[in-house]
């Protein structure tokens, strides 16, 4: 089946330097190799720099990409005149640099050749398994995406000091290593695919799960995401079922990301959500993405949660969601790729399935797990069961507990009003369910 | 309607760590204006010139002389110019003070002079 065109997440055309950059640093940096990666970092920026000096005076030309590579190039040239280090290997740069075809027509940025190559090969390249996670989340988003350092720092709410000696280490690591920019001829392995999809992964869920600040910049990264996934879900050397399920995760999970606050920025939980507001051009997406993760025998971690996104997604309301398919989901999941944040969830759909004391039994096993420690949505799950369970004053304790963990402003406030909630019942127990 | 020259005194020199979405934003600004300008009919035509200062052209002892236009300050040279049309000087300095190019240097804002009549 043909993959449908890439989802406009953002207008191209909104992030159209950000998107050329990462198309002239990766075809640039084939040509000239790793150990000039700063010299064509440099290369992009200038070009980038004189289309803004110009473009003002002249308007957007017809057709900005290819004004932009051809620029590029003169710049690419015009360094390798000047850099005595490169006069052994100018020869042979020159022409390679001169036989780069012009670039693509805006409308099919993506889906031509060299370029397109180029890309894959340096997500794949910045996500080698040979680097730690981290470093491969920084190296991408700087490489691939074009953020500038403030710019990730900002998203991960780190020192842009921190970022910046992170991504000197990592080019360090990527030129030692001696890593290919080049797509193996039978596709990627398995290892690599997963590697790269690890950081998607990633990028994602810290766009999704934002814990403070602002949220404008956290949707970008998950746009973001969904956009290199496309990448790899169009691609021949990269595409395969799991790619397919995680893409069909990402928007199943996009789709909702307007309905997740009401007008006044207050947090609405899956079962407040007005449905009918769901984007149901990126759920009918997620449906295909579906379909096609289903193809071949492959069940992997990401099947599972494309599964347990598509069953929210698919449920006419909160109240006709399958609880018991999705808690078998769940206990896959659990089962292949067991993570604390997983458990908690599956406790969820525990308490909906077996009622509220069962949900309680399966959050209190992981009290002891140090990877929750400060993670609010456990106290807090733990005390939506003791409210459903009457036991008030015990539920007003796991809210306050929630609060003194670090969370967003819509989330502070939502936490607040439930312990608000429990606490007026405290102060005036109900005759049914005198405090303990 | 009356013609007017904006002369931008500077080229943009955009600082060099800008980010790509940073030069985006600062495009999308410029361009809007640029866009309103030919919307309204009012855009006649534009150049960046080049920055290294041109040549001078003057007469010395009856004969011509070429040297080098001023070089280093770029806040020394005229970086561009828009010729538009406006009713009056009020309106092509209000378009000048609307200008995203304000945020890059002075812009020096002249009426055109068909008739010679010295602005009587």
């Amino acid at each position: 089946m043909e993959p449908g065109p890439p989802a406009q997440v953002h207008l191209e055309v909104e992030h159209l330097f950000r998107h050329q950059a990462g198309q002239m640093l990766a075809t640039l940096t084939r040509i000239f190799g790793w150990e000039h990666l700063d010299l064509v970092e440099d290369v992009v920026q200038e070009a980038l720099l004189q289309a803004l000096r110009q473009w003002p005076f002249s308007g957007i030309p017809a057709n900005p990409r290819a004004w932009l590579v051809q620029v590029a190039r003169n710049k690419a040239l015009d360094a390798l005149r000047r850099r005595a280090s490169l006069r052994r290997i100018e020869q042979q740069l020159q022409a390679q640099l001169l036989e780069l075809p012009p670039a693509p027509d805006p409308a099919e940025a993506w889906n031509t050749g060299v370029f397109r190559d180029d890309q894959l090969a340096m997500i794949f390249a910045c996500c080698h398994p040979s680097l730690a996670p981290e470093a491969r989340v920084a190296l991408t988003l700087k490489v691939v995406s074009c953020l500038s350092v403030p710019e990730i720092a900002r998203a991960f709410l780190a020192e842009p000091a921190t970022i910046a000696q992170r991504l000197v280490r990592a080019k360090r690591r990527l030129r030692e290593a001696g890593i290919a920019l080049a797509l193996p001829e039978d596709g990627f392995p398995t290892e690599r695919v997963g590697s790269v999809l690890q950081v998607l992964y990633l990028l994602f869920n810290e766009g999704y799960s934002a814990h403070v600040g602002e949220n404008l910049v956290r949707e970008d990264l998950c746009a973001e995401a969904i956009r290199l996934a496309e990448w790899l879900a169009t691609h021949p050397a990269a595409a395969s079922p799991r790619v397919h399920a995680l893409l069909a995760q990402f928007y199943f999970l996009a789709a909702r990301f307007a309905t997740r606050v009401d007008g006044d920025g207050n947090l609405l939980l899956l079962e407040e959500q007005d449905r009918s507001q769901w984007d149901r051009n990126l759920l009918q997406r997620g449906l295909q993405a579906l379909e096609r993760s289903a193809e071949g025998t492959e069940v992997s971690e990401y099947h599972l949660q494309a599964g347990i996104a598509a069953v929210h997604a698919t449920s006419a309301s909160f109240a006709e969601t399958d609880w018991p398919y999705l808690l078998t989901l769940y206990d896959g999941l659990q089962a292949l790729a067991p993570s604390p944040v997983v458990a908690l969830n599956r406790a969820i759909a525990v308490g909906m399935v077996k009622g509220p004391e069962a949900g309680l039994r399966a959050v209190e096993t992981l009290k002891t797990d140090p990877a929750l420690k400060n993670y609010r949505w456990l106290p807090a799950v733990e005390a939506d069961f003791l409210r459903s369970l009457g036991r008030t004053s015990e539920a007003a304790t796991a809210y306050r507990l929630a609060l003194a963990c670090s969370c967003t402003e819509p989330e502070r406030r939502f936490l607040e009003q439930r312990w608000a909630s429990v606490a007026e019942r405290t102060a005036h127990p109900s005759p049914h369910h005198p405090p303990p | 309607m009356p013609r007017f020259m904006l002369l931008l005194h500077s080229a943009p020199h955009p600082p060099a760590d800008l980010s790509p979405e940073d030069m985006q934003r600062s495009l999308g600004k410029l361009r809007s204006w640029l866009e309103e300008l030919k919307s309204t009919g009012r855009y006649v035509v534009s150049d960046k010139l080049m920055e290294e200062g041109g040549k001078i052209v003057t007469l010395q002892d009856g004969k011509p002389m070429v040297v080098d236009g001023p070089y280093s300050e770029a806040k020394e040279i005229i970086g561009g110019y828009f010729t538009l049309r406006a009713a009056d000087y009020e309106e092509a300095v209000e378009i000048a003070r609307n200008s995203p190019f304000l945020q890059l240097g002075t812009i020096i804002v002249r009426q055109a002079d068909p008739m010679g009549c010295g602005g009587e």
